[in-house]
């Protein structure tokens, strides 16, 4: 289990020496500045197209929500619109709360025992730790992810700036400090110790499950070390990545720290990494067939593109194996 | 059998942290008392399934009747599924252990057994989906978390699949609705290609679609058996019934699980059912070709299930009827409700159901065409068409097991507690954590009520046990009350090992109780024959 994380603390570590070295040491900005972005974005783009792809073509032959409340049955019991929809609207409502606000997430609750009234009991304790690490790490993330949208537009749209606005509002040290790269490194941080800490946890994590946010510290850290302690050519950095948004790539003269082309380079391998990893979870969270149907399969019937014809036991053929039987009981039959 | 160790003792040993070795490198425990006894040939053969290489083996002994190409079998029914389901898909990609299912288990509850935790389980499965179909798995093979498929791979999947069940409590939790009971049921499809089934499960199976129910209870005995109840009812109420059995024109076809008919505390409930038919004077009709409302199929394959549920709607075709009201039963409403309509519908007999007495029409049950007993008892109770005497129920301070497939998949759950709450003056709910949607299953659900395995059984029913005896101590609840024929089945030997106060029952039966049937004589027992309890001494109670 030891292995999984040095794995992936290895791999994160040895990206990070392979793209410094690269740019400092043999001066292949244009490789890791230009090359890696774009073949990352393309297997990104391809690769994450695919999977959601073949998802959205395979069939869901019955339609088996998990009810989390009262089905609708007779007008006078009050139905639970979001944990057991029965309309679109109603699985619109529960996707949302899912994925906005992770509500499942919410509901955790830990297990424990303890000795009361003479005999052990079982309790149920409700623990909100996961469920903030998450949110508060997604929220950051994709603020961040908003944020550096000036990188790659001219003139920046006004909900950038912002954002990014409200993100530095904290006002400390100059240039200010963003709350979103704060936040996504210190959550990134905590889900990564509670992984490592909580003993039935670690048992079950993968080095799937510590390189992404190993990668994603990585990229938190490089960040925050350009914006604070490593004097990085702003103007230089954003000509190169208009260039690459406008597909007139050009590395900018005077050069950039090497720390952001490691920056760079993490933020690619994490981004051609989604499509084979458990990070597709972004694109699965919509298409979960116990989330995203209603629960109204007694009175809308729901296809099965595959259903093919069975062979059953029929009635004649009942009827053959037990009629003297059935006669004799004075139960009625068809054949005499 | 392995001796159980007394409950205190069970219950102090259980451990949570996780062994020292990794759980790929762990190798299951198959020894006596952990596994469920698997199928005999014959059952395989009459359903025409894939069967082992030997009659007689266990799951004890080390080599395993396996075919030559056993793993090719595998590898092509996995991709089959996989082209089937996209929940299967999905919830092989997605899972990103982050561990909020894992101890809602109620097996990882009462084991500790690190592979009940649901992620684990669902993982014996998804490592070899990665070895076998991802890139990346067949690449970095042990790195990625794949595992290629070998014999060992083959025994866990047999324990631990066998160790779940298919309560879908995990899914609640789940951030992307993760459900491992379809995990679980993908895996015992695949398990059953190579004639890995157990007895339990595929006997009653197999018997259902010979004789129409589980229990292979042939047509005439089904009769007598019925016929039997009603001579208790006469005693008990002085009303004489005579229910029809498979008569053609009758308006609704009635079906319930066979245990009702079998065994008790079922029987009461279908004592209580039979009573209510009776005083609403409803025309309705049993059949003996349909007698089994349970479907073990469900916990075979797809196809199994399919091949089970297709009595319901042939019967109610040919016998002509409008409607079909379903008994108390967990994992057949699962059937009825998610997969009916889709595996063997459109339906094409009778019309939408209407409630005779009261008139409220089912707009619910629409397309299905079938309607739960206690929606169907709920709206009579509602529209006041009982005449209703809780008091005598009040030997009993009751509270409900909400069962896992009416609850989780369904949805059911005021319907039966306004029936309750009509019928007995003496309500509790036990502890929120393990009620609805959070509900605790009882331990033996999908087929895993085997006497073999009995340890694992009230381990695994543990945590309902537990909220069981927190409601028994505080208020002195002595009456689990449920829906459910599997429950009352299992929920028996559990009480009797973790609070030996308490005894179970259908929710009708409390109804047969307290319904006060036109006509009927002065009653001094309960449906069980049990004197009614004083009423002096109740009011001196409270
Ligand atoms: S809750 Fe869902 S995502 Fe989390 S470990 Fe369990 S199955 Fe995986
Ligand atoms: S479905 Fe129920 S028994 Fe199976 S893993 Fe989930 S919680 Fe456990």
């Amino acid at each position: 289990m030891n292995a999984a994380y040095l794995y992936s603390l290895i791999a994160v570590v040895a990206l990070g020496l392979i793209s410094y070295a690269g740019v400092a040491v043999a001066g292949l900005e244009g490789f890791f500045g230009i090359f890696i972005p774009y073949v990352a974005l393309i297997v990104f783009v391809v690769g994450f197209a695919s999977r959601i792809i073949d998802w959205g073509k395979t069939p869901v032959p019955f339609r088996i929500p998990t009810t989390s409340g009262q089905q609708k049955s007779l007008p006078w019991i009050k139905h639970d619109r979001f944990d057991s929809p029965y309309s679109t609207f109603g699985v619109i409502g529960r996707m949302a709360l899912e994925i906005l606000l992770f509500r499942s997430l919410f509901k955790n609750n830990r297990v424990g025992f303890s000795d009361g009234g003479g005999y052990q009991k079982i309790y149920y304790k409700w623990v909100v730790w996961l469920w903030l690490f998450a949110i508060l790490f997604h929220y950051a993330f994709l603020v961040t992810v908003v944020r550096h949208l000036r990188f790659f537009t001219e003139p920046v749209p006004f909900f950038v700036e912002m954002l990014s606005t409200v993100d530095g509002i904290m006002q400390v040290g100059a240039p200010g400090m963003f709350l979103s790269g704060v936040v996504l490194l210190a959550m990134a941080s905590l889900l990564l110790v509670r992984r490592i800490a909580l003993p039935k946890l670690k048992y079950m994590s993968l080095a799937a499950d510590y390189f992404p946010l190993l990668l994603i510290i990585g990229i938190a850290i490089t960040g925050i070390l350009m914006r604070h302690f490593v004097k990085v050519d702003v103007g230089a950095v954003k000509e190169l990545t208009m260039g690459l948004a406008t597909f007139r790539p050009s590395i900018p003269e005077g050069g950039i720290s090497a720390v952001f082309y490691v920056h760079l380079f993490f933020v690619s391998i994490l981004l051609a990494y989604i499509p084979f990893s458990k990070l597709m979870h972004m694109g699965g969270v919509f298409l979960s067939p116990t989330r995203n149907l209603p629960n109204n399969s007694r009175s809308v019937r729901h296809v099965n593109p595959w259903n093919y014809p069975v062979k059953t036991h029929t009635y004649e053929e009942y009827e053959d194996d037990f009629r003297e039987k059935m006669k004799e009981a004075g139960l009625p039959v068809e054949k005499e | 059998m392995v001796d159980t160790p007394k409950p205190e003792e069970l219950i102090k040993n259980i451990d949570h942290t996780p062994p020292e070795t990794p759980w790929e490198e762990t190798v299951p425990d198959i020894s006596p008392g952990n596994f469920c006894y698997p199928t005999k040939k014959k059952n395989l053969e009459y359903l025409s399934m894939p069967t082992t290489t030997v009659d007689e083996w266990s799951p004890a002994d080390e080599e395993w009747p396996l075919p030559d190409n056993w793993q090719q079998i595998v590898h092509d029914g996995f991709k089959d599924l996989l082209g089937k389901y996209r929940s299967l898909k999905i919830f092989m990609d997605t899972c990103v252990r982050c561990g909020a299912c894992a101890d809602k288990c109620h097996f990882f509850i009462g084991t500790g057994d690190p592979k009940n935790m649901p992620v684990l389980r669902a993982e014996l499965l998804r490592s070899v989906y990665r070895n076998d179909f991802t890139r990346v798995g067949k690449i970095l093979k042990k790195i990625a978390g794949a595992r290629p498929l070998t014999k060992e791979v083959i025994k866990e999947w047999f324990t631990y699949f066998y160790q779940c069940t298919e309560c879908r409590r995990c899914s609640v939790y789940c951030p992307y609705g993760i459900d491992t009971a379809e995990v679980t049921m993908m895996a015992r499809e695949l398990l059953s290609l190579l004639g890995l089934n157990i007895n339990w499960i595929l006997e009653p199976a197999a018997n259902c679609f010979r004789t129409g129910n589980h229990l292979g209870i042939q047509p005439h005995a089904f009769k007598e058996m019925i016929e039997f109840f009603c001579d208790d009812i006469e005693e008990i109420t002085g009303k004489k019934i005579e229910p029809s059995f498979n008569r053609k024109g009758a308006e609704i076809l009635f079906i319930t699980p066979s245990g009702d008919a079998f065994a008790d505390p079922g029987t009461y409930a279908m004592m209580g059912y039979i009573m209510l038919f009776e005083h609403i004077g409803l025309d309705y009709t049993l059949s003996t070709y349909a007698s089994e409302g349970g479907n073990f199929g469900l916990f075979t394959s797809s196809e199994m299930m399919k091949r089970l549920n297709a009595k319901m709607y042939a019967e109610a075709k040919r016998l002509g009827v409008k409607w079909i009201l379903g008994g108390e039963c967990g994992h057949m409403w699962r059937v009825i409700h998610q997969y009916m309509d889709t595996m063997n519908g459109p339906v094409d007999f009778g019309e939408v159901p209407v409630n005779p007495i009261t008139g409220t029409r089912f707009d619910n049950a629409l397309s299905t065409r079938m309607v739960h007993i206690t929606e169907f008892t709920a709206d009579l109770i509602r529209h006041n068409k009982l005449k209703l005497d809780p008091g005598r129920n009040d030997m009993y301070k009751v509270t409900y097991h909400d069962s896992c497939n009416p609850a989780r998949a369904m949805g059911l759950f005021d319907e039966p507690r306004h029936v309750l709450k009509a019928v007995c003056n003496q309500f509790y709910e036990m502890p929120e954590n393990t009620i609805r949607e959070q509900t605790f299953c009882c331990g033996s659900g999908s087929g895993l009520n085997t006497e073999e395995i009995m340890e694992l059984r009230l381990r695994g029913g543990l945590p309902r046990a537990n909220a069981v005896r927190y409601v028994h101590e505080k208020f002195g609840v002595n009456m689990l009350s449920c829906v459910c024929a599997i429950d009352r089945a299992a929920l028996p030997p559990l009480m009797e090992y973790w609070v030996p106060e308490v005894d179970v029952c259908g929710v009708h039966e409390l109804v047969g109780n307290a319904l006060v049937m036109d006509g009927e004589i002065e009653r001094t027992t309960n449906l069980r024959f049990e004197p009614l309890t004083d009423e002096t001494e109740v009011e001196a109670d409270v």
